[in-house]
């Protein structure tokens, strides 16, 4: 069952460049259709500015898309602020990569954990003080640890008390934006196996936003690769990331540095990311694309479905072509 | 080996009677790439910030840093500059906040040029321009004259990279010089730093958290924990046959990017703090085969050429495995 889904959803701001420089529209995400199914991951990666953050936001409803709809369970999502709204925050939650700024540092984290089912108006003081002492029991942090404050924790322990926080509510749906880029690699392995743990005991949905394709691969169903605010390619991870399709991802997946040999030449692209404010015509990534064409300038290549069943946005992309390879 | 460039013997950094570096053992040959790894606090980056007297003065030094024949441990402040930016130089994982943000970037070249090279004036800029080229930068000429919040993260990197090879150096020690930039801008700056110590000759000290990075730079690893290395091999050795446990879990710990998906072996507990170490090997807590023997402080054991573990267990367990 799709328990969110996007449809043609569009994000655009604003924004001035200079003091008295013409206004211009920043699109940070466009035309993206995305299915989050109940008790599934859906990993999102992409690099700073891709608009992976902002997908998250409009998942959650803390964005309006400017064009398109977000439905969860069905439902329109609500105006953020509204009193429907708050009451469906309960369902979906977020953690962000930064557990400390996340969190409140004069409270303990017993009282941290306690905040949602509070304004949620969840249970009695002993029936919420029980769920709080099992939270904790859940995500791997000793009872003597609810009493103590935030920084008295390591990193990987504060992640811990962020995603017992976020679980309090019995969400439906778990949006993390780099939940582990902060974290050393042991802690980081830690948090994976307690995350796809929890998931599994709950059926919680997950949508994991992040640039590591490794943990992204670890952790997801259906992976969606973005570039400048579209989706690229998006499919079954394994699939994906062993034999990637559209240039950027196969720039991407080989950019990973791995110990021993690699599956995929490395290919170096040149050049940055381009701007937002600044966007290239026709494909966004042709004008770093080592394979790029006429056509790739002029027209925006639309997502493709492939003989595998992933979408690739590539003029180059032909299913039969694959098959071949 | 090749002739030997930097030795470091018996390193120790103690910062307010905490110990952060517990003796450190390092050789580097001239031209080599070296590669540091382990996890925060592990101790990477103090050994090159302590041998270059870049610590502030909370931190009591011990032990030898010798460059060819000069000590540089407690040596006189002008053989300090002379050898910082000169003969080391270090670039750091955030260029924006190393880059000087009111100065173009082009005029804090060329202060390295004057200070390391003695250069001036147009033969000064000139240099700088040659190497905005060497490094990568596009339009070099019209670059030197931006600030550092005009450029990108990569190319502030790429302005740092150019800088540090203001001096000539004869070894540049590059502090996680990737993690805060995105996958494909990592991939352009890894490959401008093997074509640059190919073409220079220069040795090359990579410190990174990222196992993959090391494994993709240098011909050998030392792996740090807790303020010591406990493995130092080839990189394919290491690779190939990790002999310390940490390292064994560091590896376990790394998603894969083929294959099938496996549960991630993660390490249990975490890193102890640095005022609270446990008797012996630092790493016992965390150890699946620890016993009574690891209570003593292990030594090195030589598992293969040039592949030494600080494992009591470490030969055992290899052959083992083998």
């Amino acid at each position: 069952m799709s328990l969110l889904t996007l449809t043609d959803v569009a994000r655009a701001y604003t924004t001035r460049r200079g003091l008295l420089g013409r206004s211009t529209e920043v699109r940070a995400v466009d035309s993206i259709s995305l299915n989050v199914t109940a008790g599934r991951t859906l990993g999102v990666v992409g690099e700073s500015g891709c608009g992976k953050s902002t997908t998250g936001r409009l998942m959650l409803g803390l964005e309006r898309p400017s064009e398109g709809s977000v439905l969860f369970e069905e439902q329109p999502m609500p105006a953020p602020g509204t009193t429907e709204w708050r009451a469906l925050r309960k369902r979906m939650q977020l953690v962000f990569q930064d557990p400390l700024g996340a969190m409140d540092r004069r409270l303990t984290i017993a009282q941290q954990v306690e905040e949602p089912l509070i304004i949620h108006g969840i249970g009695t003081a002993s029936e919420r003080a029980e769920r709080v002492a099992a939270l904790l029991v859940d995500v791997g942090l000793r009872a003597d640890q609810a009493a103590r404050h935030p920084h008295e924790l390591s990193g990987g322990q504060r992640q811990r008390a962020v995603l017992a926080r976020a679980l309090a509510t019995d969400p439906a749906l778990l949006v993390c934006d780099e939940p582990v880029s902060a974290l050393d690699v042991s802690i980081q392995a830690q948090v994976v196996n307690m995350l796809t743990d929890l998931q599994a005991a709950r059926g919680i949905a997950m949508v994991f936003i992040s640039h590591d394709l490794k943990v992204v691969r670890q952790v997801s169903h259906s992976v969606a690769v973005m570039y400048l605010g579209r989706i690229v390619e998006q499919g079954d991870p394994e699939a994906l990331f062993a034999d990637p399709v559209h240039p950027y991802t196969r720039a991407l997946v080989s950019a990973i540095p791995v110990p021993g040999p690699r599956r995929i030449p490395r290919i170096v692209l040149t050049g940055d990311p381009p701007n937002p404010a600044d966007r290239p015509t026709g494909c966004a990534f042709h004008p770093r694309c080592p394979v790029a064409v006429a056509r790739c300038a002029v027209e925006i290549p639309q997502l493709r479905t492939m003989d595998d069943g992933r979408d690739v946005a590539c003029h180059l992309a032909e299913p039969q072509a694959r098959m071949a390879a | 080996m090749g002739e030997s460039l930097v030795s470091l013997r018996d390193l120790q950094v103690r910062f307010n009677g905490v110990p952060a570096l517990r003796g450190v053992d390092l050789d580097l040959a001239k031209g080599e790439a070296v590669g540091l790894v382990g996890e925060s606090g592990s101790g990477k980056s103090v050994t090159w910030l302590s041998a270059l007297g870049l610590l502030p003065n909370t931190a009591v030094t011990t032990g030898s840093v010798r460059l060819g024949n000069t000590e540089l441990l407690d040596a006189p402040a002008a053989t300090l500059d002379d050898v910082r930016g000169g003969r080391i130089a270090m670039i750091f994982q955030d260029p924006a906040s190393a880059l000087n943000p009111v100065q173009r970037v082009g005029r804090q070249v060329v202060e390295a040029l004057r200070l390391h090279r003695g250069m001036d004036g147009a033969q000064a800029w000139a240099e700088a321009r040659r190497l905005f080229e060497l490094v990568g930068i596009p339009d070099a000429g019209r670059r030197l004259e931006v600030y550092p919040h005009e450029m990108s993260g990569g190319q502030n990197q790429r302005v740092m990279i150019a800088m540090a090879l203001a001096g000539q150096p004869e070894l540049l020690v590059a502090d996680e010089p990737t993690t805060a930039l995105d996958a494909t801008i990592q991939a352009q700056i890894l490959d401008l730093l093997r074509r640059l110590q190919q073409e220079t000759g220069m040795a090359l000290v990579l410190i990174s958290h990222d196992l993959g990075v090391v494994a993709d730079m240098c011909s050998r690893v030392a792996v740090m924990y807790a303020g010591r290395i406990v493995e130092q091999a080839p990189t394919d050795l290491l690779f190939a046959h990790p002999a310390h446990p940490y390292t064994q879990g560091l590896l376990g710990a790394l998603p894969d990017m083929v294959g099938p998906k496996r549960r991630l072996a993660a390490i249990p507990g975490s890193v102890p703090e640095p005022w609270n170490l446990p008797q012996g090997c630092a790493f016992a807590p965390r150890c699946e085969h620890a016993d009574e023997a690891c209570l003593e402080m292990p030594a090195f054991v030589d598992i293969e050429d040039g592949h030494i573990a600080a494992c009591v267990h470490a030969t055992a367990r290899v052959r083992e495995l083998a």
